[in-house]
């Protein structure tokens, strides 16, 4: 248990890393689905496997979609980079790193041990219960501050292709 | 009927509110509609409200009506709550019915002017204001009434805004009143940290019990309230404001400078009469300054040359006769004064209005002349005006309230011999300025050509309100002449009746109706003497364009003006333009401090996003490094 | 428990996080590292919450995860922006507001 834990704590600091000093883009944002992961892994080693999933779900898919897509967005600004973004070397660290991960997994299942599977049952009512009684002006909050993130990507946008067309 | 009552102040605030939001888009002949509708209505829900309110009207003398609550919190609640009993509905009487017939001369006589939407809102939310006033239950909604009117009448003064003087003087009347307003306001909250209430009966009550007559506290509160009545109804020496105040339109003056917003003060103290009563030294000083005033204002009407002034300063003589009637405690006889003077006055004004509409607003008296046969319904309504004005005996209203007035200053306890004797010189001179006018424009040869009488809508409301000039007075007739005590007996459930001093029977009030009578005949007689064209000195008289220095401090109202500006205007730029004072290098001082601060801290805006997270980290490891010490 | 070194891991990422924000220049480095900063507060939130047995570590995972998503959205539309006008990803160039 405590050396899975450590191991995917050094891949998320080493991912982490290479996401800070990497000069490609989308070779740091290889780098930081690593170490979300490798984070999701660690959430699921406290138990958290609700976090964990939406880690994945929404961080490792969702939001660094978006980051892709805006590097490609900005294509002729990276138009530099264009040549070394399939090349081999940039594959390399973030297999390496996975690969632990997946050892982890996979030795996870092998083994059996599922740290909380027990409580997860109840844990996830009582997370639904906390988030809709004493939480529940923070749900809102939380409602109010994605419909303004909501608009305020849509009216960026918009006035970015306006723009675009009368170029 | 009676639970109408809410509507009265509500219809004509809902006139305003229609006027304001969409009156631009209404046509002139709707305009008219909403504004005379919204009081004429407010006027038959009154006689609706009254004719209830009279069927049981001696068993019960009170009836209040409360719609929400205005303000509640800990120790303060202030309700919208109306109180009706008799001197409140005859205010309310006044206001909607006097209101009703201003409005509908004004339908006419604004009829040409760009303004007409603006007018008839401004004149529907003084209506509502005036109401709101005299129907309050207690003495914040009274205060709310009581500075909505002087909102409305600063608006109306300056309604032709484009003309600077006329702005001049509606902010001159705004803040001469705002001294007033300020006493009364300071009274208010003296009268709250005492008896942590607001409501009129109750705090009269409760003062009544607390304190003694005469104590320090009534003195004070009392005075308080003088200082807000008198700044409201333009009495010594808040009085500066009125003459400036006719640059409104003539309706204007007639509705709000004559006949209901100058009264205000006069209700002020006629509701808060056990205010004033455990207050007799004020009571002495409100009959004083009533004295003085209308000593005063009669003088200064004499010799002014703009037919609306020498309205104006008969209007506050006349409002000083009321005055000097509540100091002497004849709270009754104020009030009846203020219901006969409402009606000629306000008679007059709209005559004079007639008069100044048909001579292309040329108000100058010594540029008319001879208009008696060119205006006949003008001529003969001003006739009854002025004459119900100076007291003509028997057949006027006039003469009625004003003969009750001076009885009471003879008879009651509280006044003296040389008071009634002031009282009695100034009905000689109200005769002698109110026929100088009517000798003045009507009589001698024409000056001025007019373009003849006035149409149905400005006809009309100058015959009623002619009639009632002449038929109110007979509401209440003196032992000697008839004994008609309709309105003292009305009135006698709300106020207190005058205490007479012993041995006052009815040949020594004979004897002093024949010298208010022979006061007033005198001062026509003078009138004709002097100022009618033929008579012995009537042809010297035209020139009167003198510059003899006590002409000129006449005309200017006995030099207040000069003496306001003299003791506080100039003394207070003096004050403020000092340019080396230590106030004012206190305040630059501050401003280069923050000025150098400002540009010390702007060096840190470098516009960098990477630069501000570096601060916020820096800043948040600070905070913790404090919170771990 | 692991309840130590996950803080530990937590603050080493927070700090990775804040260096990668100060040392880069480039504008989307800048908002990964707000990411991996992100991140390493709720990585303390879930370490707590396993801590006491609680479930309020992993609904403040939520709202992070909320907040994360609304200002990347936004973050990321503004860039464009950016790039559009300036024709750079340098941060140090968008200083048009310097004091």
């Amino acid at each position: 248990m405590e050396i899975l834990f450590y191991i995917a704590a050094a891949v998320t600091v080493l991912a982490t890393l290479r996401v800070i000093t990497h000069v490609h883009a989308v070779h740091a944002l290889l780098y930081l689905v690593v170490a979300l992961i490798a984070l999701s892994l660690i959430f699921y080693l406290f138990g958290a496997q609700f976090a964990a999933a939406l880690e994945i779900i929404i961080y490792g898919g969702a939001i660094m979609v978006l980051f892709i897509f805006v590097v490609m967005l900005l294509g002729p600004l990276a138009v530099e980079q264009e040549r070394t973004w399939f090349s081999l070397s940039a594959w390399v660290g973030p297999s390496i790193l996975a690969l632990v991960l997946l050892g982890e997994v996979g030795y996870l299942i092998a083994s059996g041990d599922h740290p909380t599977m027990a409580v997860a049952e109840p844990r996830q009512k009582a997370i639904s219960i906390a988030l809709y009684g004493p939480y529940i002006i923070g749900v809102e909050l939380a409602s109010m501050l994605l419909l303004p993130g909501l608009i305020g990507a849509y009216h960026l946008g918009r006035r970015l292709s306006s723009e675009a067309r009368s170029c | 009927m009676l639970s109408l009552l809410w509507l009265i102040p509500v219809l004509p605030l809902a006139g305003f509110l229609l006027l304001a939001l969409c009156g631009g888009r209404l046509s002139r002949p709707h305009i008219a509609w909403v504004g005379c509708g919204s009081v004429g209505a407010a006027a038959v829900t009154t006689a609706l409200v009254a004719t209830d309110f009279f069927s049981v009207f001696p068993a019960r003398e009170s009836y209040q009506q409360t719609l929400w609550n205005w303000i509640d919190t800990s120790g303060m609640t202030v309700g919208i709550s109306w109180y009706l009993d008799a001197l409140s509905l005859l205010m309310v009487a006044v206001i909607t019915g006097i209101g009703f017939l201003i409005h509908l001369y004004s339908a006419e006589y604004m009829a040409h002017d760009d303004g007409y939407a603006r007018f008839f809102a401004y004149m529907n939310l003084f209506v509502a204001a005036m109401l709101t006033l005299v129907l309050a239950d207690n003495l914040l909604l009274l205060y709310l009434g009581w500075e909505g009117v002087g909102l409305c009448s600063y608006l109306l003064i300056g309604f032709w805004y484009r003309e600077p003087e006329y702005g001049r003087a509606a902010q001159k009347a705004f803040i001469v009143t705002r001294i007033g307003d300020t006493a009364f306001a300071i009274g208010l909250f003296i009268l709250f940290t005492q008896f942590k209430t607001l409501s009129i009966q109750q705090v009269q009550s409760l003062a009544t019990e607390a304190w003694p007559v005469g104590s320090n506290l009534a003195m004070i509160v009392a005075m308080l309230f003088l200082i807000g009545a008198v700044g409201k109804s333009a009495q010594l020496p808040l009085q500066v404001w009125l003459p400036d105040a006719m640059a409104g339109p003539t309706p204007v003056s007639a509705l709000i400078h004559a006949a209901t917003m100058v009264t205000a003060g006069v209700y002020l103290i006629a509701r808060m009469h056990h205010l004033f009563e455990i207050a007799p030294m004020v009571q002495e000083v409100i009959a004083v300054l009533g004295l003085v005033t209308l000593l005063l204002a009669a003088t200064s009407a004499l010799v002014q040359q703009d037919i609306k002034r020498v309205l104006a300063y008969s209007t506050m003589s006349q409002i000083g006769y009321m005055f000097l009637a509540l100091g002497v405690g004849a709270w009754s006889a104020a009030l009846f004064h203020f219901l006969t003077h409402s009606c000629f006055k306000a008679l007059l004004f709209l005559a004079a209005g007639s008069v100044i509409h048909s001579l292309h607003h040329e108000q100058n008296i010594f540029k008319m002349g001879g208009l008696r046969r060119h205006l006949p319904w003008t001529f003969w309504t001003f006739l009854i005006g002025a004459a119900a004005m100076s007291g003509v005996p028997l057949i006027t209203s006039g003469f009625y309230s004003k003969d009750w007035i001076l009885w009471s200053v003879w008879s009651s306890p509280l006044s003296h011999r040389w008071i009634w004797f002031g009282a009695l010189l100034g009905a000689m001179l109200t005769g002698l300025y109110s026929f100088r006018l009517i000798f003045r424009v009507f009589f001698g040869e024409v000056r001025t050509q007019p373009t003849g009488e006035s149409g149905l809508a400005m006809r009309l409301p100058l015959v009623v309100l002619a009639f009632l000039a002449l038929t109110v007075g007979f509401l209440e007739m003196p032992h000697t002449l008839g004994n008609v005590t309709l309105f003292s007996h009305y009135l006698s459930h709300a106020l207190p009746t005058t205490a007479l001093l012993p041995g006052m029977d009815e040949s020594s009030e004979a004897r002093e109706q024949l010298a208010v009578t022979v006061a007033a005949l005198l001062g026509i007689g003078l009138a004709a003497l002097l100022f009618l064209p033929g008579s012995l000195f009537g042809a010297r008289g035209t020139d009167q364009s003198t510059t003899h220095p006590s002409m000129t401090l006449l005309q200017g109202g006995w030099g207040f003006d000069q003496l306001y500006d003299r003791l506080f205007v100039r003394p207070w730029f003096a004050v403020t333009r000092n340019s080396s004072d230590m106030v004012d290098r206190g305040y630059e001082w501050l401003a280069v401090c923050a000025e150098s601060c400002h540009g010390w801290l702007s060096h840190t805006q470098t516009g960098q996003v990477r630069w501000y997270a570096a601060t916020i980290a820096v800043g948040t490891l600070m905070l913790l490094g404090l919170f771990a010490m | 428990m692991l309840s130590t070194p996950a803080l530990v891991l937590a603050i080493i990422l927070f700090g990775l996080g804040l260096i990668g924000l100060l040392s880069r220049r480039n504008i989307l480095y800048m908002l990964l590292s707000l990411e991996i900063m992100l991140n390493a507060a709720a990585l303390a939130f879930i370490a707590g919450g396993a801590r006491w047995g609680q479930v309020d570590g992993e609904i403040m995972f939520l709202f992070i995860l909320t907040l994360a998503a609304a200002e990347v959205s936004v973050a990321l539309g503004i860039v464009l922006q950016l790039s559009h006008r300036f024709r750079t990803l340098d941060a140090d160039a968008f200083c048009e507001m310097r004091g």
